[in-house]
């Protein structure tokens, strides 16, 4: 069943002024139960707006959008069940940490659904042990904390609200390799467990074919591809019209490929490449 | 920035006012608003009337966003009418219910006070419409010059406007996204009493505090690194340069202002 389907969305900035701008065109998408979708795209594709529909920040300017078969702006008055039955972790989302203690900021979201105290206390504890907080961290003003805990604090204050649907917007964003490497892993470790429904919203090619399985490409506030990571990425040019590139293992595979080395071009990660690599290197070597 | 929008009042357009020097604009705005004030009767508050609409049509924005403006404050204008009309005890009685009494006089004198209060508004928001926040200061700063002979520090006042103003798109968009963050964490800022909404603002107010100070730092730093020192010695890239346009302008205003006095003395 589909968790998340849109009907021609559309959402337009600014309506009826010179600076009205289109962010969203069109959008014709399902989301199924349990996927894990990486939303790739340029800076002002839409990919930011498109997500702020799934959990009815935004109202769409034209089109449906259904959460659970349900359509969203039927009922608005019951917009905020929407907000945690799709968590949405924003974009540095370490700014919008405010309270005295990490535990209390981790707390708010769960406060906010009306959960009692020891039901609570659960939840900090099991969100934090998920993003990999140390216990005694949660004690601390979140202002004490460096700035890959402080996201890891900010991702947890969501996943204590334990949505259905998970969409972070580019959570890897202005971290370094390992900061980057340890949300990733933790994100894809808590969605194995939960099966819970995964959006990532990232520029990156190469941090979406590490953990996602399908990829919705958008283009000019279009979507200009929805498939499998393997479809998607062997379109390597039709992807470089649009500006994005394949992971450099993709393009050195197909280089070798070309070359005519019995390689399969469709290695995405570093660890495929090895796989790849090492009987080659093995038979080369006798 | 991108054709120096930073304010969102500023409207693009190429006019006869917007190409106008913004410290003459300024200087005709506050004449024009006092124009309005020195008005005594319907016939000079007519040719001020009939002036600005002339400004309006030069200005070549749309006028639904000057009626925009008006719209929203259209509840203080009717309350400043309303309330005149009981105040006004001249004319003959038109109607008198109880201490009610309604005059001619009163009727005149709220449309004469409503008129004036749109006039008032409309005169700003051209200035406002037509002009960029950072021409706008640049204007002050340079009518201000005056006042750095007795020591006040003219460039540092309008430096520190001009930042101000710079960051209020900014701070908006901040807050906006810090609301939407806290919003898909199931923050309520629109249900609850009054305590309930006080406390609901903290979520929003300490990040963007937080952020803001940090901003104050950062942009700081950044003007030290490109060796900013205060006014001394600073040149500028666009230098406000009167031309005929302000002439032209300038001897409109100033026969506005004999026809207003002319209408005023003589009817």
């Amino acid at each position: 069943m589909s968790v998340i389907k849109t009907e021609n969305l559309c959402y337009t900035y600014s309506e009826n002024t010179p600076f009205e701008k289109g962010a969203i065109k069109d959008i014709n998408i399902e989301i199924q139960q349990g996927d894990f979708i990486g939303i790739i795209g340029h800076t002002g594709s839409g990919k930011s707006t498109l997500v702020q529909h799934f959990n009815g920040l935004l109202k769409p300017t034209a089109g449906k959008i259904y959460v659970d078969g349900e359509d969203v702006w039927e009922k608005p008055k019951e917009i905020m069940k929407l907000r945690f039955k799709v968590g949405l972790v924003f974009q540095y989302p370490e700014y919008q940490l405010f309270d005295e203690t990490v535990e209390s900021d981790i707390a708010f979201g769960p406060k906010n659904m009306g959960l009692p105290e020891d039901e609570i206390q659960q939840r900090v504890i099991d969100a934090a042990k998920i993003v990999g907080l140390p216990e005694k961290l949660l004690k601390k003003s979140p202002f004490d904390l460096s700035g890959g805990e402080k996201r890891r604090a900010a991702l947890a204050g969501i996943l204590a609200m334990r949505p259905e649907v998970l969409v972070l917007d580019e959570p890897t964003a202005g971290l370094d390799p390992i900061g980057r490497d340890t949300i990733l892993d933790r994100i894809s470790e808590y969605r194995a467990q939960s099966g819970t429904t995964v959006l990532l919203v990232s520029h990156s090619m190469e941090d979406v074919a590490k953990v996602t399985e399908k990829v919705l490409v958008m283009n000019n506030s279009r979507v200009a591809m929805y498939d499998t990571v393997e479809n998607v990425y062997s379109r390597a040019e039709e992807l470089a019209k649009i500006g994005l590139n394949v992971p450099h293992v993709t393009r050195i595979f197909m280089a070798l490929k070309q070359k005519g080395f019995p390689v399969n071009d469709k290695v995405f990660t570093v660890d495929q490449a090895a796989q790849q690599l090492l009987p080659l290197l093995k038979k080369e070597g006798k | 920035m991108l054709n120096n929008i930073t304010f969102g009042q500023y409207f693009p357009a190429d006019s006869f006012v917007h190409k106008m020097d913004a410290r003459f604009k300024l200087l005709m705005t506050f004449a024009l608003i006092v124009f309005a004030f020195v008005a005594f009767n319907f016939a000079s508050l007519g040719l001020v009337a009939v002036f600005t609409v002339f400004v309006l049509l030069l200005t070549k924005i749309p006028l639904k966003m000057y009626f925009r403006t008006l719209k929203t404050i259209f509840i203080f204008i009717l309350i400043s009418a309303v309330l005149n009309i009981f105040y006004v005890t001249d004319g003959t009685l038109l109607f008198s219910y109880g201490i009610i009494r309604i005059y001619t006089g009163g009727i005149l004198r709220a449309v004469f006070v409503a008129v004036r209060i749109v006039l008032l508004i409309l005169i700003s928001a051209v200035l406002t419409y037509t002009t960029t926040p950072t021409s706008l200061t640049d204007a002050i700063e340079s009518l201000l010059k005056p006042l750095s002979k007795i020591g006040i520090d003219t460039h540092t006042f309008a430096m520190m406007m001009t930042i101000a103003l710079r960051f209020i798109p900014t701070l908006i968009e901040e807050t906006d996204k810090i609301m939407s963050a806290q919003k898909a964490r199931g923050a309520d800022m629109e249900n609850g009493g009054l305590i309930k909404k006080i406390k609901s603002v903290i979520p929003i107010l300490i990040p963007l505090l937080v952020s803001s100070i940090r901003r104050a730092k950062e942009l700081a730093d950044a003007m030290e690194c490109r060796c900013y020192h205060g006014g001394k010695g600073r040149t500028r890239l666009k230098v406000l340069k009167a031309g005929r346009r302000d002439v032209v302008a300038t001897i409109s205003v100033c026969v506005l202002l004999t026809g207003i006095i002319l209408l005023n003395i003589f009817i």
